[in-house]
């Protein structure tokens, strides 16, 4: 054994001693999990717990595309056509639309499928596509899907074009209807509370298997493919398998959101899956820090809170400057953006880079090194 | 091809290639390249830049599609194959501008070599069953080791962008020994090393060749080819000018013209 | 009126404005590797500056039409070449070296930015070119055209060539292929690089100007929101024709805009009434996943899958 090799074992023995800070420390997180929305309702009123609610989703979908751009290396800029695929295959199956009214765990994992499976006919043409060529083709991939939910309402109506369809069935699970405010013993849990827990325990349970898949064998083949695909392929990698596994996991993550979505909005319509959606789950994921599950999550908080804050603009304008000059409404998406491109120029790398540092696509620098490389070789 | 001596027992050959034809465009960069490497011997493949060693290179590991001729790896044809198939037959390879995964460590470089010799999918690692776990600490544990054998294991959770150019050729080594292939080809390993780090190299590839691995060789570095190799082959203009002993080729008329008086050894 | 015939011109119009908006993608892509996401916002910028342009002086000043017309032009020309440089000094010059992600993340922002700017300065209206052209009809093979559509045609052209005269045969031209292979080896012959970029963010922007004016005035009302569209079939041109290659992104443009005309000619007929024009954009993604299939690196681009 080398020095190395005992370095590492005594590394891992003191992680061991740790334990005990490293146990308190996750039960005082469950503690605040558990509270936040009592806690939130109580300090921001009932709106802000709906928004927690949208925050859980938005860190689904993240660590769903995470996985394709994150881990695999694959620009995707149609993901949300998954979600997309997800909450329509919800709506249609529980909802007077066909007058089906299928239970949630039957629609969940048929969405997941589902989207798994639109994700890999995604990715089978686009396999032999680099970089931006791809950004296009997925871009154009998530606005046919949008089209036809659109359109899809003659001659045959399937999706109700862009009225979209009402009245979903809300999510009822053992018989406890989520819409409904609950009772437990002297505590009162609103609707909103009850989806909070709800997508909390499929946050969580994504969370769980983007960690596993990381640090396994299939992991490091999508961190490799997305490093070096040619060297990846060289190192005996099926490239084509390992890709469209990548397009599938990350398209059924959003598969299961979209569903959650459906269920707990009772309403959906195309208007909610534009290519604009898709760009902002990419920046919760390059904002946060790519490929860093704790940076994905950070980044998708921020970019669903921050817009919400943004709607104060208008008291912080009476407040400051005696009276509102601007519809708060109509500065917020423009501190949004100013915000992108401020946070970008200073953490290029996102705000969580990976713990590996900087673990991120340097195509442009690769090639310059390579370009210096090829003069090296001449100069020999 | 003509001029060169016959070499000696061609019984059991483990690489034969057949033949091989490529152009890129109207370029010929190979034009019916033969050779035969056998089991456990150290092959060079030498000739002036731009001879077309890499090309062949690139034909044998798949890479590039030939336009003729055959290769076969122990009576498996390999033409035609994907490079992820080529190294299942058993087939690994190093590259010339070193290829490493940047941004995973040293260790994880060698574990990705073991994805290959490894079938846990996905159910297996979001469970992390007994027998997933188990495939996982052998993957790490032949990954040290290995780095062990290349001398890298104190830099096992250095990313691979930060270590330094000898380290980097050495770690490619270690990479392409994990898929455990028969034959390991390497495209120039000791370019970029100083004299000690060229030394190292040498006992490294005996100690692999030692291990019974096959090794197939380019380099420019004449004093390691000669030192080293068995047999050697050498392309010129995209043909196979001369193959036989590191001696017989040393004198052999076409190598020194080719060369044109260079640094021959 | 013979569809053919007239589904070929409008596509061909429609075409005009995509190329000249693409090659202000493709010539940023080509040098910098990076997709300028607020390029359509640029081309909004066009319309709506000379837009502003025109009412202040036909309101205000007795200057002939065509005057007023030329001002406006040069007016929406210059602030653009204007915005095209600060843009690229303030989003996207600081990130030159970081990850490739980066700036297209920059890039999102500036173009949310822009949008909303515009929004605040010429509100959510939808503003229409005042009647300053007259319209004159020719038939031509059964099909309509205008000095309109023609004038597009042309100015296209013309502005087309001139771009690749520029870029084959001037210093300028040079030194933007020279940096576009390798900004390093371009900045040891004396080249300084940042001035080539800003030159190549400037000369697009400035194509995009006159875009936006032409689809403004003949497409119909300017939007604050209109450039987001635009923009995106435009890179989707550029992409189709081969990214960073000039003659790609006009050979893409038109081939855009030809299979979106056609396609809502005859869309209807081809799905058996399944599908209306609805589904235009529908047939020309369709197109284009099945030509990047077929041709990885676009119509024009580089075949990089040899290469190792």
């Amino acid at each position: 054994m080398r020095p190395g090799l005992n370095k590492l074992q005594t590394g891992w023995h003191a992680l061991q001693r740790d334990r005990r800070s490293v146990v308190i420390t996750w039960l005082a997180l469950g503690l605040i999990l558990a509270c936040l929305p009592f806690l939130t309702e109580l300090s921001l009123g009932r709106s802000w717990v709906r928004i927690l609610d949208f925050t859980l989703l938005y860190i689904m979908l993240a660590l769903g595309l995470n996985i394709v751009v994150g881990y695999a290396g694959l620009l995707d800029l149609g993901y949300i056509a998954f979600y997309a695929v997800g909450a329509y295959l919800y709506a249609l199956l529980a909802s007077p639309q066909f007058g089906l009214h299928w239970p949630v765990w039957a629609i969940l994992p048929l969405g997941a499928l589902v989207a798994g499976v639109f994700g890999v006919l995604l990715g089978a043409p686009t396999l032999k596509l680099r970089g931006d060529y791809l950004a296009i083709v997925t871009l154009g991939f998530g606005e046919i899907v949008r089209i036809f939910l659109n359109n899809l309402n003659t001659p045959y109506n399937i999706t109700n074009g862009p009225q979209g369809i009402s009245q979903i069935d809300p999510i009822q699970i053992g018989g406890i209807d989520l819409h409904q405010t609950q009772h437990l013993l002297t505590l009162t849990i609103p609707s909103t509370h009850l989806y909070y827990y709800l997508f909390l325990i499929f946050t969580l349970l994504i969370i769980f298997v983007s960690i596993r898949l990381q640090d396994s064998r299939i992991g490091r083949a999508w961190i490799a493919i997305r490093e070096d695909e040619v060297a990846a392929s060289a190192m005996g990698i099926n490239t084509r398998n390992i890709k469209l596994l990548a397009f599938a996991m990350g398209a059924s993550f959003g598969g299961i959101s979209g569903g959650l979505f459906a269920g707990f909005q009772g309403f959906i319509s195309p208007e909610s899956f534009t290519l604009f959606e898709s760009i902002i789950v990419l920046c919760m994921i390059v904002l946060g820090g790519m490929g860093n599950i704790a940076g994905v999550i950070l980044g998708a908080i921020l970019l669903t809170i921050f817009p919400e804050a943004l709607r104060y603009l208008g008291e912080w304008q009476q407040l400051l400057l005696g009276r509102v000059w601007v519809d708060p409404n109509d500065l917020r998406l423009l501190i949004f953006g100013l915000a992108l491109v401020l946070s970008m120029i200073f953490h290029p790398a996102g705000l969580l880079p990976s713990t590996r540092r900087a673990r991120e696509l340097h195509a442009r620098r690769s090639i310059l090194a390579q370009e210096q490389d090829s003069l090296y070789e001449q100069q020999r | 091809m003509n001029n060169s001596v016959e070499s000696r027992d061609t019984s059991n050959p483990l690489l034969v290639v057949q033949e091989v034809n490529k152009s890129f465009g109207g370029l010929t960069a190979l034009s019916r390249v033969s050779l035969q490497i056998q089991s456990n011997e150290i092959f060079g493949l030498i000739g002036p830049n731009g001879a077309g060693k890499t090309t062949l290179f690139n034909i044998i590991t798949g890479l590039y599609s030939a336009d003729g001729g055959e290769v076969n790896l122990a009576g498996q044809a390999l033409l035609r194959c994907k490079p992820h198939v080529i190294v299942q037959h058993g087939l690994a390879r190093t590259f010339q501008n070193i290829r490493l995964f940047a941004n995973m460590t040293a260790l994880e470089n060698v574990m990705v070599g073991r994805h290959v010799r490894t079938h846990r999918g996905v159910v297996g690692a979001i469970m992390r069953n007994t027998s997933t776990r188990k495939e996982e600490s052998a993957i790490r544990a032949q990954a040290l080791q290995l780095l062990d054998e290349v001398d890298l294991a104190t830099a096992a959770e250095h990313l691979a962008k930060h270590l330094s150019y000898g380290d980097q050729r050495r770690l490619e080594i270690a990479r392409a020994l994990a898929t455990e292939p028969k034959l390991l080809a390497l495209d120039e390993p000791a370019a970029g090393m100083n004299p000690s780090e060229t030394l190292d190299l040498q006992q490294l590839l005996r100690k692999i060749r030692a291990s019974g691995i096959t090794i197939l060789l380019i380099e420019h570095d004449m004093r390691l080819v000669m030192q080293l190799c068995d047999r050697i082959a050498v392309l010129d203009y995209g043909k196979k000018i001369a193959e036989g002993s590191p001696a017989h080729v040393q004198q052999h008329p076409l190598v020194i013209e080719a060369y044109l008086g260079g640094n021959l050894a | 009126m013979d569809i053919f015939s007239q589904q070929l011109i409008n596509g061909l119009v429609l075409g005009s404005i995509y190329a000249l908006i693409a090659l202000g993608y493709t010539m940023v892509y080509g040098i910098l590797g990076l997709i300028n996401f607020a390029h359509g916002e640029i081309t909004m910028f066009g319309a709506m500056v000379s837009l502003a342009i025109l009412h202040a002086l036909l309101l205000h000043t007795g200057l002939p039409t065509a005057m007023i017309f030329a001002l406006a032009l040069l007016g929406a020309i210059g602030f653009c070449m204007a915005l095209g440089f600060s843009i690229e000094r303030v989003a996207y010059r600081p990130l030159r070296n970081a990850p490739r992600l980066a700036p297209l993340i920059t890039a999102i922002g500036m173009s949310i930015v822009l949008q909303n700017t515009a929004m605040l300065i010429w509100g959510k209206k939808f503003l229409s070119f005042p009647d300053i052209i007259p319209i004159q009809r020719y038939q031509i093979a059964g099909a309509n055209i205008t000095n309109l559509q023609v004038a597009i045609i042309v100015l296209a052209i013309v502005l087309m060539l001139g771009l690749w005269t520029l870029i084959q045969r001037s210093r300028l031209g040079r030194a933007m292929r020279a940096t576009a292979q390798s900004p390093e080896l371009a900045a040891l012959m004396g080249i300084n690089p940042n001035r080539i970029i800003s030159a190549t963010f400037m000369l697009g922007a400035a194509l995009a100007a006159i875009a936006g004016i032409m689809v403004n005035a003949y497409y119909g009302p300017a939007h604050y929101t209109m450039g987001f569209m635009l923009g995106l079939k435009a890179f989707t041109a550029a992409v189709l024709g081969g990214i960073g290659n000039i003659a790609g992104a006009m050979l893409g443009g038109l081939v855009l805009g030809l299979i979106e005309s056609f396609g809502a000619g005859y869309i209807s007929q081809l799905s058996g009434g399944f599908m209306g024009s609805n589904y235009q954009s529908v047939f020309a993604f369709t197109v284009l996943i099945i030509i990047l299939v077929f041709r990885p690196s676009g119509l024009l681009g580089e075949r990089v899958g040899e290469r190792v």
